[in-house]
């Protein structure tokens, strides 16, 4: 269970996630839905630490990781994997390469600056590529590859982290219909099978829809409709994405209940 | 103040022409490829060839150690120089003003004070640029990192990398081949530096050349200056055309 308790961050005078509290219990596909500006990249890039919150705390099963500094807050990193909109793989490297960054936290420090991959983790990483239909590209530079291409490495490098949550932030804004279905399908693949919950920013109301079992929607950083797919009508669509920042503010939250 | 007074200037011009012409060689053509011990020859000319060569390649060695000392250097001091990577403030702090202080006194003082430190020699030589190298590479190194991007950067760093990590996996194979380049045209720059280290007791053709200079052995100074430069233009020649290759045609 991932739990959010008044988690804020602000950016001098903007405040870009206003006070969320919200629960995430294991296993679900959560689908994060709002305009831009809403605050959706910055929620998940506090959960993975990568932006520091101005305020509340993130819970992991109970444990308090707000505040991790050093090993720690990378043991912490490694355990809720990222995935962006950009793809984020170093350009210059090969696939497999790519991949194995993902396992830079299990290594001792100089073996892994050395680039001596254990045959363990390469294996590994093969076999994450090869889940995800692409062992074929393993040699090419990771720049030469198509979009839906290089997010599915980086799916691959999220999943040899051995992750216990997968972070998700737009993964299919910059793909073409195809492939924006292709990597959605791998997330929820993983999700499904493996059962690690999977937090997911996405602009498309239709992917939303199809791919999560519930839905949280963000207005001016507050978190302004909670509930399954269903409960997500044309009206309450129209209203959070309507929404302007100051009736967000005003707005009361609607809830509607999920089993969790 | 400096002054530059126009009559000063114009006494001394053919003055320059003058000493170009004292340390032309006097070449006869009947007998251009004669032995050494024949007046006007080749061979007479550069006389000392042998000598000269060696102490050339030892003037290129120290160029090449002195660039490769330097660039090391620079590449460690840089991750922490670079602003957009986040070292800590007093890391960023040290490595910049180390960087600056380095590049900000030339080769030829810091010789001045390793030959005093390690005596007359190559050593010195060799320290003294590799110190300048270090400095001026650096800066260029940082900047190359500042224009990497971050998006490599959050990769690493969000799959739990440490930052070293992701100086090594997320920001140097993307910024090699420039780096690389830097260095190859400070190897050039350094070819030159250490061709007059020796000036100072900094080992190298530099001690040789000054000697001649100053015993006024005009023909031998045009000797060897013309070695130097066929020797600068053949290297500048090579390291161009592996620089570009390296920037054009990424692998
Ligand atoms: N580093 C930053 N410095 C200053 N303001 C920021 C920074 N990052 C985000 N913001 C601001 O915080 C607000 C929320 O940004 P965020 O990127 O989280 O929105 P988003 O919902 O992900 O939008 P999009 O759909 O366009 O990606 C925006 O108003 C943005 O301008
Ligand atoms: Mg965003």
């Amino acid at each position: 269970m991932l739990e959010l308790q008044g988690l804020t961050r602000r950016f001098g005078a903007a405040t870009a996630v206003d006070a969320v509290d919200l629960r995430v219990p294991e296993g679900q596909m959560l689908g994060i839905i709002g305009r831009s500006g809403a605050g959706k990249s910055t929620l998940l890039r506090m959960i993975n630490r990568l932006t520091e919150p101005s305020a509340g705390r993130i819970l992991h099963h109970g444990r308090d990781v707000t505040a991790l500094r050093g090993a720690a807050l990378r043991g912490w990193r490694t355990g809720c994997a990222m995935i962006f909109q950009q793809f984020n793989l170093v350009p210059r490297l090969d696939v497999l390469t790519n991949v194995l960054l993902g396992r830079l936290n299990h290594l001792p420090a100089w073996r892994s600056l050395s680039g001596a991959w254990p045959e363990a983790d390469r294996a590994m990483a093969l076999s994450a590529l090869e889940q995800l239909d692409i062992a074929g590209l393993a040699g090419q530079r990771a720049g030469s590859l198509s979009g839906g291409q290089q997010q599915r490495v980086a799916i691959a490098r999220a999943l040899v982290q051995e992750p216990a949550i997968i972070l998700a932030d737009e993964p299919v804004a910059s793909l073409d219909p195809r492939n924006a279905m292709l990597v959605m399908d791998a997330l929820a693949d993983i999700n499904r099978r493996y059962g690690i919950p999977v937090l997911v920013n996405i602009h498309s109301l239709d992917l939303a829809r199809s791919h999560c079992e519930r839905l949280v929607g963000l207005a001016a950083g507050r978190l302004v409709f909670d509930g399954p797919p269903e409960a997500l009508t044309e009206e309450a669509a129209r209203r959070l994405y309507g929404l302007e920042a100051a009736e967000a503010a005003a707005a009361p939250p609607q809830r509607v209940p999920v089993a969790a | 103040m400096s002054e530059v007074r126009p009559a000063t200037l114009a006494a001394g011009l053919p003055r320059v022409g003058e000493y170009f012409g004292k340390i032309l060689p006097t070449l006869r053509w009947p007998v251009l490829f004669a032995g050494s011990e024949t007046e006007g020859s080749l061979a007479a000319w550069f006389y000392r060839l042998d000598s000269w060569a060696w102490l050339l390649f030892e003037t290129a060695n120290m160029a090449a150690l002195a660039t490769l000392m330097g660039a090391g250097a620079a590449l460690l001091l840089a991750f922490p120089a670079a602003r957009n990577l986040g070292a800590g403030m007093l890391a960023r702090q040290l490595a910049r003003r180390g960087l600056e202080a380095m590049r900000t006194v030339p080769e030829i003082v810091f010789a001045l004070i390793l030959v005093w430190a390690f005596g007359v020699g190559p050593l010195a030589g060799i320290l003294a640029i590799a110190l300048h190298t270090a400095g001026t590479l650096g800066k260029l190194f940082a900047e190359a990192i500042e224009n990497a991007g971050t998006g490599a950067w959050d990769g690493v760093r969000a799959a739990g990398g440490s930052w070293a990590q992701a100086c090594r996996f997320a920001v140097l194979p993307q910024v090699a081949p420039n780096l690389l380049s830097y260095a190859l045209l400070r190897f050039e720059i350094n070819l030159r530096a250490a061709s007059v280290i020796g000036f100072v007791g900094g080992g190298g053709i530099g001690e040789e050349l000054y000697t001649v200079i100053a015993q006024n052995y005009y023909e031998e100074i045009s000797a060897i200056v013309l070695l130097i430069l066929l020797c600068v233009a053949a290297i500048d020649l090579l390291s161009e055309r592996l620089r570009h290759r390296l920037i054009g045609a990424p692998r």
